[in-house]
């Protein structure tokens, strides 16, 4: 999923100022199952601005809302009937969702509310980290299933560098080195042989170094 | 012979080699250059020159070694995979080959998280064995690493890092048999102080005859202070300092140290020279330039062999 | 000047110290008439969101208290929501109301005189904090405490 986490509060309240009515959106997907922007946060945020603007005397006017999935122009069309009675939005989706009503409702301003981070999973409850950067040619069928593109601290396809202690990483005990995870796992699949192929320099044209991607399925596109 | 290189005639002599380390000043200093390469003439065959070492804007190691070049020394180029990309790596070493730069050393580098710009993005474009790769097929095949023809192949002798201290263990001769066949001719070893794990670790190398097709120069840092001992064992990652090494320093009064610690670099070199495989030492005396001709002559590589 | 009294509001689990307080009511044990009871089948039921509406409708200060450690009917319950509450105290730290007015408090059916002592001292401290910040303007300034 794609990870994400509230913004400091400070800042948010920072970028709402200028307004007095706003709309803030959740979204029932990823940021809802990582708690950083599904109805409860989005409630509690709601709460939270109130009583800020409160204190100083002021009110503000805040309408909730949580969609289905707000990356999907059809559900996001469900906030038109607020958008005349709003003077801007405030979206607690990822990046991908604020952009989808920016591009919606041209002469709304949408701000952000979440940071968002990375695509995770699920280490245990409450910890989430980061899996992959969708280099958009995967290699984890060459690596044991681990991905050294968005676990390795240096990206390396032929690791590990001469940092690795213990099983972590140079850059903190608190991370794993993707290198020694990877080599555990090609003993116990019995692939040993394959760490000494040397992988090739990647080609990055099919990640973000080929510019802004996009997928057409030819039977589905309209 | 592959190079013009004097690192590589010298080891092609059957002479055990020596080279040490420069590293730039934080600044546009050409005179630190030259009075740090100038302590180590005649004493070393070919001088490193780091490249943002510990992740630390310095002056560019292409830049450094010119001005060491204009010498009349032998300077190898570092070169790091955090700071650029392939463009811009083939693109520096065609401009210091076409300054006789002949030799160089392809790393990785030391993660961002270390230096003065925690906040700059690390490239990682390719890493340290694909660096390798690509620098011999420039020289062996005379293309770029995109497939197209380069106008006078630079001929670079190639070097690489090897750790035999880091984790896992059972990794670190098949990572060395990853660079020799990606096209390494030599490497320089992490500093060494335990020479018993480093001894197990050449054996591997010898057993499968890796050290006959690279030569592997064998690393060592003299220490200043019993604390300087303490920090690297206990701060640097992938460094391995015995309690016998700390307690020796720290066994001896403060003022004695520096002393004890060219002592156990000698012995170290001498131990050294009669492990199989070794064809040489990176000396690899941080800040301390000045001491690297009495470890050499200590040590008794000295003089240097003349190679025409 | 009268003396400002403060709105609190305790969410007491029903099998530890919602019996408590009725314990304490039967041994005429006397606490603050400023604590307003809202029973919740357990503690682990108080969710981040009832602990901010009970502020922004109005409540100076807020406690949850649960069963004692281990000994919650639905396992873990309590240490859950201590979780919460030390999220929402940041929180409220973070719009200046104040993380020190919401508190998490553990006890037993049988602590009547506990109910009676947690009641009491916290309704002391809120008094002394005085009112919630967000009153401020409407009520005039009676706490010391106002932001
Ligand atoms: S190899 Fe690429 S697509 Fe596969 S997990 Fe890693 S970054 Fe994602
Ligand atoms: S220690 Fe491991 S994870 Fe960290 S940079 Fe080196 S190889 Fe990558």
């Amino acid at each position: 999923m794609i990870t994400a986490e509230r913004k400091p509060l400070e800042e948010i309240i920072d970028s709402v100022k200028p307004f007095q009515r706003i709309l803030l959106v959740g979204c029932n997907e990823c940021v809802t199952v990582c708690a950083a922007g599904g109805r409860k946060e989005v409630g509690i945020l709601a709460s939270a601005l109130q009583m800020n603007f409160m204190k100083a005397g002021q009110t503000i006017d805040i309408k909730e809302l949580t969609l289905e999935r707000q990356c999907d122009p059809e559900y996001v069309e469900e906030l038109s009937t607020h958008m005349d009675q709003v003077d801007a939005v405030l979206s607690m989706a990822c990046g991908c969702g604020v952009q989808e009503i920016a591009r919606r409702y041209k002469d709304k301003p949408v701000l952000p509310a979440v940071n968002t981070k990375f695509m995770g999973a699920s280490e245990r409850q409450g910890v989430w980290a980061e899996r992959c950067q969708g280099c958009g040619d995967c290699l984890l069928g060459l690596t044991g299933g681990i991905c050294p593109i968005a676990r390795c601290s240096k990206r390396l396809l032929n690791g590990p560098c001469g940092g690795s202690t213990n099983g972590k990483c140079e850059i903190s005990p608190e991370v794993d080195c993707v290198w020694q995870l990877i080599w555990d796992r090609l003993k116990a699949l019995g692939m040993e042989d394959r760490y000494e192929d040397i992988m090739p320099a990647k080609n990055w044209q099919t990640g973000r170094g080929g510019g802004p991607r996009k997928i057409i399925r030819e039977d589905l596109a309209e | 012979m592959k190079t013009e290189s004097t690192l590589e005639k010298i080891l092609a002599s059957g002479n055990l080699a020596v080279t040490s380390e420069c590293g730039p000043p934080r600044g546009a200093v050409p005179d630190k250059v030259k009075e740090k390469a100038e302590m180590l003439r005649g004493y070393v065959d070919a001088v490193n020159v780091t490249d943002n070492q510990t992740a630390m804007v310095r002056m560019s190691s292409f830049a450094a070694c010119v001005i060491i070049k204009q010498m009349g020394m032998d300077p190898i180029l570092q070169m790091v995979t955090r700071d650029r990309n392939r463009l811009a790596m083939q693109a520096d070493i065609l401009g210091a080959y076409a300054h006789g730069i002949d030799t160089m050393l392809c790393l990785s580098g030391d993660h961002p998280h270390f230096g003065d710009h925690p906040q700059a993005m690390n490239v990682h474009d390719i890493d340290s064995i694909q660096f390798v790769q690509m620098v011999h097929t420039m020289r062996e095949k005379g293309t770029f690493q995109g497939g197209d023809d380069i106008i006078n192949p630079p001929k670079m002798f190639i070097g690489a890092a090897a750790n035999p201290f880091a984790d896992p263990f059972e990794l670190r001769v098949a990572r060395l048999a990853k660079k020799a066949k990606a096209g390494a001719d030599f490497v320089q070893t992490q500093c060494i102080y335990n020479l018993d794990k480093f001894e197990t670790w050449m054996k591997g190398v010898v057993d499968r005859g890796l050290h006959e097709k690279v030569h592997v120069l064998a690393g060592v840092t003299p220490m200043k202070t019993a604390g300087m001992a303490r920090y690297m064992k206990n701060k640097v990652p992938g460094m391995d300092v015995p309690d016998e090494i700390v307690d020796r320093m720290a066994g001896v009064p403060k003022e004695k140290q520096a002393e004890e610690g060219i002592k156990i670099c000698v012995e170290s070199i001498q131990r050294l020279k009669d492990v199989e495989g070794v064809s040489g030492f990176h000396i690899m005396a941080i800040e301390w330039e000045q001491k690297v001709p009495e470890i050499v002559k200590k040590a008794g590589l000295y003089p240097r062999p003349e190679i025409a | 000047m009268k003396q400002f009294e403060p709105v609190i509001v305790a969410f007491c689990c029903h099998y530890c110290a919602y019996t408590a307080a009725d314990m304490a009511g039967s041994k005429r044990l006397s606490y603050p008439a400023n604590v307003n009871i809202v029973r919740v089948p357990c503690s682990g039921k108080v969710d981040a969101i009832h602990l901010m509406k009970a502020f922004e409708k109005g409540a100076d200060g807020v406690y949850v208290a649960g069963c004692l450690e281990g000994d919650c009917h639905f396992k873990n319950g309590n240490t859950k929501v201590a979780r919460r509450v030390a999220y929402v105290k940041k929180l409220l730290d973070e719009i200046g109301i104040g993380g020190e007015r919401l508190e998490m408090f553990y006890m037993s059916a049988g602590m009547g005189e506990r109910f009676a002592r947690v009641a009491t001292e916290m309704t002391k401290k809120i008094r002394k904090l005085g009112p919630n910040p967000t009153k401020a303007m409407s009520t005039g300034n009676q706490g010391e405490a106002v932001a």
